[in-house]
């Protein structure tokens, strides 16, 4: 059985344990072994996390009106891993990774998305690397004057130029079957509850096929059960379409349900970076906050 | 006592020292406030003026928004129709009733079509439509992009590989740059049937001869620059309209200050238009 790689400096038992020091943050390569992750995700599919890296940001820097939001922040998101990035509100998560899409462009600082530096980007090289990142909006953001489909279709036709129509429809039936909403096609966002309105957002995310995912507090503003049903669908995302993904969130039900690996934001700095495990063992009083 | 009296004059002028420094102070801070008030005004209007240059610039790329550039069309013209219907036909019917008693005092009631005529094409068909759709489009485009900016509907639009200028605002501009022409022609017809109708209130004036009439008075000056000031109308409701809404801030409050202040800059602009128009009109003319 393959399982999965994850990041050192963890206190793994076994022989799958990584080398000490292999700190991800600190840019070591982690050692290309099998490393149980024992946090509670559900390992089903046990993919494997490769080594090399689909995200590497170093020393980011990002203010507004002269109040620092992140401060020489660094981190790297492993191809195939679900990181979280945990905080509270205001921490910077947000910013963190509206910096990576460049909705935001940052102060200082490099962010580099499949080895390109994005602060660099032309403006067709800024959209190609677009096309490989989905991200899902806090709010959904589904664009109130379309139907479901007409939502779906948007970044469809941009992005995958040349679709006929039967593949469209396909594609688009495909997506919402996945998140479980085939028979919301022809409704307005407004005829939706929030999370369906998540899901179908997730739906329009994911129909382009992305190669990393960015969620911004998918499931926030929901009920628990509605929020289960969200962290296990980004779990299927990550099995079926083989992304990489950045969860942000201060839920710590969705960490525990998708967390490969967590990385805990404080006033705009990595305060501390590891496995469930070790969050869950932690005696420190921030942690402990948010892990009773 | 003298000395008392000396002192005590000194001591008051000597009092009087940190009130001055205090009133320094003060001024000091009234410009500083001022200084900023100031700077803020001129920044606004170079980020308006940096919109615009980008909204010219988006407008001659190559990937032109053309099917949402007639859904817009269709938005614009249908949701100001009715209202501009009914203005239209008050304004001609008011502007007969209104002036029949005065032109009847000098047995020139048989002027009364060419006059209002002339009076509708020339300015109250261009500057009542026009400031209807100030209210109408501009708010509704403020608005619209406001709630899209605050529901982070436009950064979704640029994370799907959309410019959202291109898709939002170029073809809302240009929309409201062609209908408002077209709403304002449409405009001045029912403003010449509502005058026909208000010419039969008090007559019996057949229609051929009442248009006939009117269209006689009518020159392709009196036509020309009302029909090329509304062009300015149009894409200036449509700019300020996208613009208050673009520049819209993050919480919903925002949205209803981004429509307020899109009606009110909006109504300004087409009056300034208007009133720059009427120079050029009376120097070329």
């Amino acid at each position: 059985m393959e399982n999965l790689t994850h990041i050192a400096g963890m206190e793994s038992a076994g022989p799958n344990k990584p080398v000490a020091g292999n700190n991800p943050v600190a840019g070591n390569v982690i050692v290309a072994g099998n490393v149980i992750v024992t946090g509670n995700k559900p390992v089903a599919g046990n993919k494997t996390v490769k080594t090399e890296h689909v995200i590497e940001i170093d020393n980011l820097e990002k203010g507004f009106n002269n109040n620092l939001v992140l401060k020489n922040l660094s981190l790297k998101l492993y191809n195939g891993e679900n990181l979280v990035v945990l905080g509270k509100s205001g921490s910077g998560k947000s910013v963190l990774i509206k910096c990576i899409i460049r909705l935001l462009l940052p102060d200082q600082g490099t962010i580099r998305v499949f080895g390109q530096n994005v602060n660099e980007l032309t403006t067709k090289g800024l959209a190609e690397m677009r096309e490989k990142i989905g991200f899902l909006f806090q709010s959904g953001a589904l664009y109130d004057s379309m139907t479901v489909r007409e939502n779906l279709e948007f970044p469809l036709k941009r992005i995958k130029k040349g679709l006929t129509r039967k593949e469209i429809d396909e594609k688009v039936a495909e997506v919402l079957d996945n998140v479980g909403l085939g028979e919301t096609l022809n409704k307005m966002p407004s005829e939706l509850s929030g999370g369906m309105r998540k899901r179908v957002s997730l739906a329009r995310t994911i129909i382009v096929d992305p190669m990393i995912m960015l969620y911004d507090e998918p499931t926030t503003g929901l009920d628990p059960v509605t929020s289960d049903e969200i962290s296990s669908l980004i779990n299927d995302v990550q099995t079926k379409y083989k992304t990489s993904s950045i969860i942000i969130t201060h839920d710590i039900e969705c960490v525990r349900a998708t967390a490969d690996r967590i990385i805990m934001v404080q006033d705009g700095e990595v305060y501390k970076e590891g496995s469930i495990e070790e969050f869950n063992s932690s005696t420190d009083a921030i942690i402990r906050s948010f892990f009773k | 006592m003298n000395k008392v009296k000396k002192n005590n004059t000194v001591f008051k002028k000597f009092v009087i020292l940190p009130d001055v420094k205090h009133k320094v102070i003060k001024l000091s801070e009234n410009t500083i406030e001022k200084t900023q008030i100031a700077t803020l005004f001129f920044s606004e209007i170079g980020e308006f003026f940096l919109f615009m240059f980008h909204t010219f610039k988006e407008t001659f790329s190559r990937s032109f928004e053309f099917k949402e550039f007639l859904h817009q069309c269709y938005q614009i013209g249908n949701r100001t129709l009715p209202l501009i219907s009914v203005t239209g036909l008050v304004i001609g019917l008011v502007l007969t009733i209104q002036s029949r008693p005065v032109l009847a005092d000098f047995g020139a009631v048989s002027l009364l079509p060419g006059m209002v005529a002339v009076s509708i094409i020339r300015e109250m068909g261009p500057v009542v439509t026009g400031l209807i759709c100030a209210g109408r489009i501009g708010s509704g485009m403020g608005a619209e992009l406001g709630s899209m900016k605050v529901t982070e509907q436009i950064d979704a639009m640029e994370v799907s590989s959309t410019n959202p200028m291109r898709f939002l605002v170029v073809t809302r501009v240009l929309a409201a740059t062609l209908m408002i022409p077209i709403l304002v022609l449409y405009a001045d017809a029912l403003g010449i049937m509502g005058s026909w109708a208000g010419a039969n209130i008090k007559g019996d004036v057949p229609f051929v001869l009442f248009f006939s009439q009117a269209f006689s008075a009518v020159s392709f000056a009196d036509f020309l620059p009302a029909v090329v000031k509304t062009f300015f109308f149009g894409a200036a409701i449509g700019v300020i309209g996208c613009y208050k809404g673009y520049t819209a801030g993050r919480g919903t409050e925002s949205v209803g200050k981004a429509a307020t202040s899109a009606v009110v800059l909006a109504s300004l602009f087409v009056i300034i238009i208007d009133l720059i128009a009427v120079q050029i009109t009376d120097m070329l003319f």
